[in-house]
Order: structure tokens, then C-alpha cells, then sequence
């Protein structure tokens, strides 16, 4: 049996342990569905996956990109009619998904979150234009308009040396103890 | 009036020009802005999508260094910062465990979660007879400088000013997150005039600006036609990331789309510069993609 199915049973009470939030309270009208941006583009839209989380399934959520594609713009949770909050629910699946197995997520928006915590944990703030480089280089995507091209400079649109900030070791210590598993309880 | 102010990272950068007005415009309204020392970046969505504890002790941290800097009220211009410290503030405040954990993580005891945090919006709500008075002395005092009064406008709130609902009003509801009016409140003190429309509170795809380009311009695409249809000339923002999306992307989005919009893209302290008598220049107006002077000009 393999780690992940030997937690899977557990998945809507690991949820509700991490976040307080029971997600067998969603009756499925879908309102969340409906208000989302990015539903179109999901193959488990938001009510599908508190449907899906609720009946433990946690390998067809984690077999699947849609976590990865919510923006978490929040209008699922500003709506339900049941006080359900999906979007913290995406979040903390994407949390989940992350400590099963690092190499899940979609590699262009996986390269995104992991230049631009690199960012900051080397400085302290986020150097846009080391982002925009580090991105490029972790998808080989280099010749997307990724706010690239002459007239960003000319415009003075994006510093061209990093700040750090003087509590630069502090900021490090954090990374380093949120980044630690064993201290985030992550079923 | 005094106000701890949180920059975050856009500001100095893709954002530069919501900075250079909001410095402009604060000591005209009678408001110095005292910058949280050695603040860090919030840690925005990719701390929160991927690490929750992270995603409180960086917002927190700031919070912490507010305390110890005796400021007692932030302001966050950019709405994904703002988003990010008000959350924090908010499940520090309501889960106690977290709260406990958090102090922890930042080596910070003696920190109390105290500091409240504001929006570039709720702030300038709140200044808004100073603007309107401010505005009309302007106007009767030079009729040549470029005026913003019956500028029709689109006030664009995106999805992280006022959402979500747990946060915004807590402790006090500062608008309401479904049908809010405080933008508009702004514009029409500066004597521009806000149209009504339907995408106010969409989100622009902000999150996925580098590693999801189709998506974005998506998104985009379905704002802007919708500010055009209801006879927008301009629209109004207050995050830098909604900026990018609308100003910088605007062409290739009409490329996309086939057609032209021709949408000058105001953040909320530009629109407010302009009526108080600053230059386009002192506002940054300059680094925009889709050029501001046409609609300025045109504006009677």
C-alpha cells in the first residue's frame, strides 16, 4: 500500500483537523462552481472537489491539475450559502498535494511559486526581474511576453538590483522552521 | 494625520507608479506616510498556496514590526498585500493555536496582533470631502491644467479589495463585499464619474500574470469589453497586479481579441493627483502602456 492510499480514507477529516472546515456541509448547488473564474478551465470545479474531498477521494483530486488552477480570488467562499469556505479548502489540499509528492503540480505554475519563494527568502522581498529571469529558465519558456522587452526598462518598470532587507537572517530562520513538515502536521 | 504604510514589493517596481501618486497625493491631503521599517514581501499567493504557516509569519512579521515601530494603523495600497496582512490578522486573532504557533516561528513573544490594516480605497473614502473641496478649488483656480471632471470611468475592485467577506469586515465591515460603493465614492469627489457595469469584482488572473498567459488574458479580455460596452473611457484600479493585466497586457489581449480598446488604466491615486493639480509626470503617468493624455484632453 502506498503512502497516499493509506491516507485517503482519512482525507475530510485531515481537512477538517488542519482547518476546522467540514466540507460534507457543501449540498452541492454549486454556486461556487458558477462564480469561478477559472472554472472553465477545471476538470474538478470547486464543487466537485469538496464532493470529491468529502468522500475521501483523494487520489482523483491529487491525480488532477484543478487545485493548481485556482487563483483563489475567493468569490466560492464569499458565496456559499452554507459557510463553506472552499477556497481555504483548495488551499490547504494544495498543501497536501505538495507533501505527498513535490513533482505533482503543473510545472509552469510550480516553477512560479518556487522562484518567487526563492525571491524572498534571498532577500527578503521579491526581485521582479530575478523572478521573471529565474521563471524563464526553470520552464524554458523564454520568449513569452512574461513582462519582458525594452519597454519595461524604458519605463522604469522593473528595478534592476535586488533590496534586501537587514533582517535577512531572521527571514531565513522562518523559512527554514515553516518549511520543516514535522511542524505542520500535514496528514 | 499620520499612517504606517506597507509599500510591498510591486511598488518599487511593476507598480512604481502607484507609489510616486500615493507620495504625491498623501501630503496634500494633509496625511505623512510613515513606512513600516525593513518590511518583507507578504509572502502573496505563493506562501499561501503552497505553505500556510509560512503564509502567516510573513504576513506577521510585518505586523510585528509595526508594533514595535508604535504604528498603530497600516496602509496596504496594493490589494494582494493587503489581502495577505489582513488574513494573517485575522486567523491570528480568531485561532489561538495559530496565533501561539506564529509567534513561535517569528521569535517574536512579546508580539500581540494589534495593528489594523487599510486599503489605498477605504483610506481615500474616507478623505473624500477633503478630495472634493481640494478638487474644486483646483479646478477654479487653473481652467488649463488636465482635468478629470466627467471622465467616465469603470471602478475596478478586482477579487482581493473586498473579499473575502471574514476578512473585510472584521472587525467592522469597511464595504460591502458583494455591491461596494467606495471607489465610486472617490471617483466622484475627484469629479470624474463612475459608469455602471458588471465586472467590478472579477478577478484578472493576477496569480497566474507569468506561468498561465492564456488564462490571464481570458480574464482580461472579458473586463475590459465589459468596461468598453458601458461607455468606460478609462478604468480605475488600486492593485498593481490588476495594473499589469489591464495596461501592460492590453494590446496583446486586443491583438487576441481582434480589436482595439484603447482603455487607459488610472490607479485610484493617479485619478485623485490629477484632480488635486498634479502633474502627469509627479504621477508616473508616463511609465503606463495605453496612454492617458487622449482621454485627459478629451474630458471637458
Amino acid at each position: 500500500m502506498t503512502h497516499t492510499e493509506s491516507k485517503k480514507d482519512n482525507l475530510s477529516a485531515a481537512i477538517r483537523g488542519l482547518t476546522g472546515e467540514n466540507v460534507a456541509r457543501c449540498y452541492q448547488c454549486g454556486k461556487c462552481s458558477a462564480g469561478c473564474p477559472m472554472s472553465q478551465e477545471m476538470k474538478l470545479k470547486p464543487h466537485d472537489l469538496m464532493r470529491l474531498a468529502s468522500f475521501d477521494q483523494a487520489d482523483r483530486i491529487f491525480g488532477d491539475e484543478s487545485i493548481w488552477l485556482c487563483l483563489t480570488c475567493e468569490t466560492c467562499s464569499a458565496r456559499c450559502p452554507n459557510g463553506c469556505d472552499p477556497a481555504r479548502v483548495i488551499d490547504t489540499l494544495r498543501e497536501m498535494a505538495l507533501a505527498r509528492d513535490p513533482s505533482r503540480w503543473p510545472r509552469a505554475i510550480g516553477a512560479f511559486h518556487a522562484e518567487f519563494l526563492k525571491q524572498v527568502k534571498n532577500h527578503g522581498r521579491v526581485f521582479e526581474l530575478g523572478l521573471i529571469l529565474g521563471f524563464k529558465l526553470r520552464t524554458g519558456r523564454l520568449f513569452d511576453d512574461a513582462l519582458s522587452g525594452p519597454g519595461v526598462f524604458a519605463r522604469g518598470k522593473l528595478a534592476l538590483q535586488p533590496h534586501r532587507i537587514s533582517g535577512i537572517d531572521e527571514m531565513r530562520k522562518i523559512f527554514e522552521k515553516c518549511e520543516n513538515v514535522e511542524n505542520r502536521d500535514l496528514s | 494625520m499620520k499612517i504606517g504604510y506597507y509599500p510591498g514589493c510591486s511598488l518599487s517596481s511593476t507598480g512604481r507608479e502607484y507609489n510616486e501618486s500615493l507620495q504625491v497625493i498623501a501630503p496634500l491631503l494633509g496625511v505623512t506616510l510613515q513606512e513600516i521599517e525593513d518590511w518583507n514581501c507578504c509572502g502573496a499567493s505563493s506562501a499561501h498556496a503552497t505553505n500556510r504557516q509560512l503564509s502567516l509569519a510573513l504576513a506577521a512579521r510585518n505586523l510585528a514590526l509595526a508594533e514595535t515601530q508604535a504604528i498603530p494603523e497600516v496602509l496596504a495600497p496594493c490589494a494582494a498585500c493587503y489581502n495577505r496582512l489582513a488574513s494573517a490578522r485575522h486567523a491570528l486573532a480568531k485561532d489561538t493555536r495559530a496565533f501561539e504557533k506564529t509567534r513561535e516561528v517569528l521569535e517574536r513573544p512579546e508580539f500581540s496582533n494589534s495593528v489594523r490594516v487599510k486599503t489605498s480605497v477605504e483610506w481615500l473614502r474616507d478623505l473624500a470631502p477633503v478630495i472634493q473641496k481640494k478638487a474644486e478649488e483646483t479646478a477654479s483656480r487653473s481652467a488649463t491644467s488636465p482635468s478629470v471632471k466627467g471622465l467616465k470611468v469603470a471602478c475596478y475592485y478586482g477579487c482581493l479589495l473586498v473579499r473575502p467577506p471574514e476578512v473585510t469586515q472584521w472587525p467592522t465591515q469597511w464595504d460591502d463585499p458583494e455591491d461596494p460603493s467606495s471607489m465610486e465614492t472617490v471617483v466622484r469627489a475627484t469629479g470624474a464619474e463612475p459608469v455602471r457595469w458588471n465586472r467590478r469584482l472579477d478577478c484578472c488572473g493576477a496569480g497566474f500574470s507569468l506561468s498561465r498567459l492564456d488564462s490571464v488574458a481570458r480574464l482580461g479580455r472579458e473586463i475590459l469589453q465589459e468596461a468598453k460596452k458601458a461607455g468606460a473611457q478609462a478604468l480605475v484600479v488600486a492593485c498593481p497586479l490588476c495594473h499589469v493585466n489591464l495596461d501592460f497586457r492590453q494590446q496583446a489581449i486586443a491583438r487576441k481579441a481582434g480589436g482595439e480598446f484603447d482603455l487607459p488604466v488610472f490607479y485610484i491615486t493617479e485619478l485623485v493627483g490629477l484632480a488635486l493639480g498634479a502633474s502627469q509626470a509627479q504621477l508616473g503617468l508616463n511609465r503606463h502602456y495605453v496612454r492617458t493624455d487622449s482621454v485627459l484632453e478629451r474630458s471637458p
